[in-house]
């Protein structure tokens, strides 16, 4: 009779154990393979990394025999992205060994404890001193100064213009405002002349995510003669609230919407209008004016879904201008994607090897840039003829980098960021007055990340 | 179908006489063994349902993070006391009233009553066209559904369309109004659900109860309102029960077919909880809301109960 009740408490704990899938034996790679996580958006028509990354995984086990690398796209919105990745990294069950992420994120996983130091690694990389030094400042911990992350890319933003619609208006190319104001005035000549064309776009609310935030708050905001004390003050280390520039910010995004001169609010508040701007709207002649990065051309380049090799002719850029056009005139921000190793990757050495010996090389890293049309962090790369020959406006873009601006990088940043797409929402569906949003702003600001944190403004 | 037939009667096996066998085990060590079969469902139920609702409960006391803070810190009610200063969440708690009692203790209750009572009346394939139409509406997966609303409201969708070949205006409730719309798409899904238990409580209704009215010259409208509807009211108030409960934790529909939005427009409870714990990594904050949600439930159920009971004094 005991035997039975032995039994029994065996067999019910065997599987609470099994169906838990605790005890040993359930991990999923081996000492000879990795999982790498990338985010692979919401347009499954851009293969552009997907298929730069098989080729890496390809030219890497070709070289080390018996490896395997497992290649993990997350499709989702890029909000979504990052959710679903911390919920990875957060079980030694579910670690990838490598992952992808936008280095705005990069300290809230350092402070969260989801990635590995990587200094041992860099100090023994002859490569890591070609890397530029605001690069590796984004890459940085703010608390403890090791870095954490490779940087594959920067980018810069600035105004790409459609010069035919603009000739249209009457508006004389090459086309580059002083002020906001000039900004404003195009568009309104624009909207008389140009039925059916969509002046202007700004990125809004927050099913944009983090392109709302920074193509299209942050752009104007760090122009404003605060400059880059607009949102964080570094030398206060505290985050500044009620200040004039960004209601003046809030008052742009609203003049653009009340006025109609961005998009219907419908398709700017809609989940995947980024992809819908590059792949339809700029193509198909129905919007004039985009505050938008310099990746813009991985959209129409002949790898991309739908190839359209008249951009070179059709499209212009501009740099952004300041507010007023106070010095130094123009405005850029900038950001980046970079590889991490997740604290609870259960392969880091074979993740570092593929990194620094594969997907790093400068060979490899020009290949994703001039592939990507993004900006080149290893100066190696960035003073390569083939590089900035690749893309006609990677020049442009290249020289925004004097005048940019990075974001804070600090963990709060990500609820900050919520709390301006939450603001720039309200105003733009006209839910709420600018002094409302952007008093509604301070209390969100104050409430994530302490009272004690914030500043006011003082212009 | 007409009255229900009797229940079957208990199965007890034989009782024992007194005096068991000497050899057979004490009383308390009988009902141990007799406990063993379900020790394993209890494991799992313990593991699976005790355990996560555990660890919910104690999470909305700490301030947890998804990403930005590594430790955990117990915070007493600090996530609740913050819930009633947030706006949002004010807001939230509003939409979600307005939708629960919009769409579902008004919207499918009614509409689900009166369709089983005028079926009483139809043809069989008008029956059948109707309660395959609605039926259609509840099997759908909750996102399908939402698209389908989506491209239903949408500015350029089918209900414009619609409208402009009757030459009426356009709508944009999507954008102006979008509580309304997420409340008539779930009316829209939901319906089915209490169209059926209607019918089968209207065809409980003894016939003769309601011939009797009838002989006494009472309206189709009257035998309606008093014969009828008090049979079935423990039938109304069970539904109401179970609709509000499906209702208050509705996601996908929403997120679906608004995200919550524009602006905070259509964000109720569920939805809140999802932007706090996902999207701005406050998972204590949103463990925290989704208890509050869970107590709103419960005062519902409590309400509901309470009408019951007063039935069956």
């Amino acid at each position: 009779m005991r035997s039975r009740i032995v039994t029994a408490a065996a067999f019910t704990a065997a599987t609470a154990l099994a169906v838990t899938g605790c005890g040993s034996g359930s991990s999923g790679s081996s000492a000879k393979s990795i999982k790498v996580v990338y985010w692979q958006n919401l347009d499954s028509a851009n293969k552009l990394q997907a298929n730069f990354l098989a080729s890496m995984v390809k030219e890497f086990t070709k070289a080390n025999p018996g490896t395997k690398v497992t290649l993990v796209p997350v499709v989702a919105s890029e909000n979504d992205y990052y959710t679903k990745l911390q919920l990875m990294m957060r079980s030694p069950a579910t670690a990838p060994d490598l992952v992808y992420e936008d280095t705005a994120l990069i300290n809230s996983d350092i402070a969260g404890g989801y990635l590995k130091p990587l200094d041992a690694y860099t100090a023994k990389w002859a490569d890591w001193s070609q890397y530029a030094k605001a690069a590796k400042g984004a890459v940085t911990g703010a608390s403890d100064g090791k870095t954490y992350a490779v940087p594959d890319d920067t980018d810069t933003r600035g105004i790409w213009y459609n010069k035919q619609l603009l000739q249209k208006a009457g508006i004389a190319v090459p086309w580059q405002p002083k002020t906001w104001a000039d900004v404003i005035a195009a568009a309104k000549k624009i909207k008389a002349k140009l039925p059916g064309v969509t002046p202007l776009n700004l990125y809004t609310g927050q099913a944009g995510g983090e392109a709302s935030s920074m193509q299209g708050f942050e752009m104007l905001l760090y122009g404003t003669p605060a400059g880059d004390k607009s949102l964080y003050d570094a030398s206060q280390k505290k985050w500044v609230v009620g200040s004039q520039g960004f209601k003046d910010s809030l008052d742009f995004v609203h003049t653009v919407y009340s006025e109609g001169l961005g998009p219907s609010k419908e398709q700017a508040l809609g989940a995947n209008f980024g992809t819908t701007v590059g792949t339809e709207l700029i193509p198909e002649g129905k919007l004039a004016i985009d505050i938008d990065g310099s990746w813009m051309p991985n959209n129409w380049s002949s790898a991309a879904a739908k190839p359209w090799k008249e951009w070179q002719s059709v499209m212009g850029t501009a740099a952004m201008p300041t507010q007023n056009g106070q010095a130094p005139g123009r405005t850029s921000m900038s950001g980046g994607w970079a590889w991490s190793i997740p604290a609870k990757a259960k392969n880091p050495d074979l993740a570092w090897k593929f990194l620094s010996t594969t997907l790093q090389t400068k060979t490899n890293a020009a290949k994703w840039n001039v592939t990507n049309a993004n900006i080149a962090v290893r100066t190696d790369v960035a003073s390569d003829p083939a590089y900035l020959n690749s893309v006609p406006t990677n020049k442009f873009f290249t020289e925004l980098v004097a005048d940019t601006h990075y974001r804070p990088g600090l963990p709060e940043y990500n609820q900050v960021s919520t709390a301006i797409q939450k603001a720039m929402e309200s105003v733009t569906t006209g839910q709420a007055s600018v002094d409302k949003a952007a008093s509604t702003f301070d209390n969100d600001v104050k409430a994530a990340v302490g009272d004690d944190k914030t500043v006011e403004g003082t212009s | 179908m007409t009255a229900l037939a009797p229940a079957p009667r208990g199965t007890g096996g034989d009782r024992r006489s007194r005096g068991a066998p000497a050899l057979s085990p004490a009383p308390a060590v009988r009902s141990l063994l007799r406990g063993l079969p379900t020790v394993p469902a209890v494991v799992l139920l313990v593991v699976f349902l005790a355990g996560p609702i555990a660890y919910c409960v104690y999470y909305a006391f700490t301030d947890m993070q998804l990403t930005g803070a590594s430790g955990t810190h117990f915070v007493g009610f600090d996530n609740f006391t913050r819930a009633l200063k947030d706006t949002d969440f004010l807001n939230a708690m509003w939409l979600t009233l307005v939708f629960v009692v919009g769409s579902a203790v008004v919207g499918q209750n009614t509409l689900g009553l009166a369709l089983a009572v005028l079926m009483q009346k139809a043809t069989r394939p008008v029956r059948a066209l109707v309660n395959g139409v609605v039926i259609a509406a509840w099997v759908l997966p909750e996102v399908v559904a939402g698209y389908l609303m989506y491209a239903f409201f949408f500015n350029q969708g089918s209900l414009n369309s619609l409208l402009d070949a009757l030459h009426l205006p356009d709508q944009n409730w999507l954008y102006t109004m979008p509580i309304l719309a997420v409340c008539l798409a779930n009316v829209w899904r939901g319906t089915a659900f209490s169209l059926m238990v209607f019918t089968a409580a209207i065809n409980d209704v003894p016939q003769e109860l309601v011939e009797a009215a009838e002989m006494d010259g009472a309206g189709p409208w009257q035998r309606l309102w008093r014969v009828v509807l008090p049979v079935i009211r423990p039938s109304i108030l069970t539904n109401l029960m179970l609709i509000t409960l499906q209702t208050l934790s509705v996601f996908g529909l929403i997120y679906t077919m608004t995200r919550g939005g524009p602006g905070n427009k259509s964000e109720t409870l569920p939805i809140f909880m999802y932007q706090q714990a996902f999207q701005n990594s406050l998972i204590g904050y949103g463990t925290a809301i989704a208890l509050v949600l869970l107590v709103v439930g419960a005062l519902f159920s409590v309400v509901y109960i309470r009408l019951l009971k007063l039935e069956d004094d």
